[in-house]
């Protein structure tokens, strides 16, 4: 990588400044590149881990004697170090993009899954009993009064889920793809405090822009809750 | 799972438990650097979530606080400190930065617990002609104790798993086995990352259990049931 024999020693200079212009300046086409593959990751974690966390809520509100084992796996899960987590996955995945990506899942997966069950299990049951007695059957029901209701509980999953990646993503300095990650390392390895500084502030910035981005869109899907939430 | 049997070989080998740098020194190491800056995070979050929960205000700055540190990456702050002059490289800056990570769930089961008390029997506490402090330590703290204790358990286990990101600062502990591990090659030292792995999950198990069986002793019988849905812990499901 590139990033390696960066500006960065050639800064480290008797000033070590915290922020500088010049730096991100001189390097934004590598700012930008950490950036790209930091919000990629992040998204690509999140999708995949909804599209997989959902079903999986949904057959644990279904079946409830599956609810148990689901949540006490992702509840190990959540116990398992990030490092030991990599560190397990990389010798068998290899060292890549995938590594991270599959690590970022399974902790967003967590997350989502018990988020979205808390969500579906609080629909009020004579919501329910009405679904029933107007002769909703079990998809009907849940694609139209359940998964609606649950839908603020799904979304404040996949907030979290999204801001806990992006924070998460930096992890994968180990096997290479961290994204801002790198240039927080390599900073840090360069003793260099601007580009330390300047790649934590994009992350926290893009952990924030995209928990605003994802507020505002559960705020369009769900008209009806907009009175009742913050 | 070639590299399953060199983490056996690696894990059996005598030499990388008692070497200098060995598996019990990082494992000495990691466990100081948790314990001092989960005390450290006490110091600071509890006083300040009795406080808050003892008055009802700021319950705004407390999810502020655990939605901010939940967008820091720990990376980061374990990357800062060290170059911060005054700390320099080493544990000191690693249990700074861990500490951080501490507070949140801390503080807000500690704020949680006091605002759980139930508004009656405040009253009646104030009807005993109790005076503020006589009510924060014999009414409040004593019925906040599953809380606090739920927020130790979850700031504990967090800090332990935490603290194997401080080898990628220079900060110690078993993390040290798999940065190392992966400094050699996956080829050559597959085996050291994986048992590495093995040891800091053995470990955060360990902890995990070990704090819910405390947990469940210092929580007072009649209090046991009425938590068993231990909400304040969902509500800081996190993990770095």
């Amino acid at each position: 990588m590139s990033l390696l024999d960066s500006p960065a020693l050639a800064y480290d200079a008797p000033a070590n400044p915290w922020f500088s212009w010049q730096f991100v300046h001189d390097n934004r086409d590598q700012l930008l590149a950490a950036l790209r593959e930091h919000a990629s990751l992040t998204a690509e974690a999140v999708l995949v881990a909804s599209l997989v966390a959902i079903p999986l809520a949904v057959i644990a509100y279904w079946y409830r004697p599956l609810t148990g084992p689901i949540l006490a796996l992702s509840g190990v899960l959540y116990t398992i170090p990030s490092l030991a987590l990599f560190a397990f996955l990389a010798p068998f995945i290899g060292i890549g993009r995938i590594t991270v990506l599959v690590g970022l899942v399974l902790y967003a997966l967590m997350m989502i899954v018990r988020n979205a069950l808390t969500g579906l299990n609080q629909v009020p049951e004579d919501v329910l009993d009405a679904a029933r007695g107007m002769g909703y059957g079990r998809f009907a029901r849940l694609l139209r009064i359940e998964l609606p209701l649950a839908l603020p509980g799904i979304l404040t999953g996949v907030r979290l889920a999204t801001v806990s990646t992006v924070a998460l993503t930096t992890v994968g300095v180990l096997v290479g793809h961290g994204g801002l990650g790198q240039l927080i390392f390599y900073g840090f390895r360069a003793n260099y405090r601007a580009e330390i500084a300047t790649a934590t502030v994009a992350a926290v910035l893009l952990a924030l822009l995209l928990d605003l981005v994802l507020l505002g869109l559960g705020r369009l899907v769900t008209p009806w809750a907009r009175g009742s939430r913050a | 799972m070639n590299e399953f049997n060199q983490a056996i070989t690696w894990l059996n080998d005598p030499l990388n438990w008692t070497n200098p740098g060995g598996i019990f020194d990082l494992l000495r190491q990691h466990l100081e650097i948790t314990a001092l800056a989960v005390l450290l995070g006490c110091l600071v979050a509890l006083p300040l979530g009795l406080a808050l929960g003892h008055f009802g205000r700021g319950g705004g700055l407390v999810v502020l606080v655990s939605n901010l540190t939940r967008a820091i990456p720990t990376i980061a702050v374990l990357s800062i400190f060290p170059l911060i002059r005054a700390i320099g490289i080493g544990m000191t800056a690693a249990v700074l930065a861990l500490a951080i990570f501490a507070i949140p769930p801390l503080l807000a089961n500690a704020y949680t617990g006091l605002r759980e008390v139930d508004p009656e029997v405040r009253e009646a506490a104030r009807g005993m002609g109790l005076s503020g402090w006589q009510m924060l330590w014999r009414v409040e703290l004593p019925l906040a104790v599953p809380y606090i204790a739920a927020g130790f358990r979850t700031a504990a286990v967090q800090v332990v798993a935490t603290t194997s990101l401080a080898a990628l600062a220079a900060g110690g502990g078993l993390g040290e086995i798999i940065s190392l591990g992966f400094g050699l090659g996956l080829s050559v030292g597959g085996g050291q990352v994986l048992a590495g792995g093995f040891l800091i999950i053995a470990l955060a198990l360990l902890v995990e259990g070990g704090l819910a069986l405390v947990q469940r002793v210092v929580t007072p019988r009649p209090l046991r049931r009425t938590f068993r849905s231990r909400p304040a812990r969902l509500a800081a499901a996190d993990n770095q």
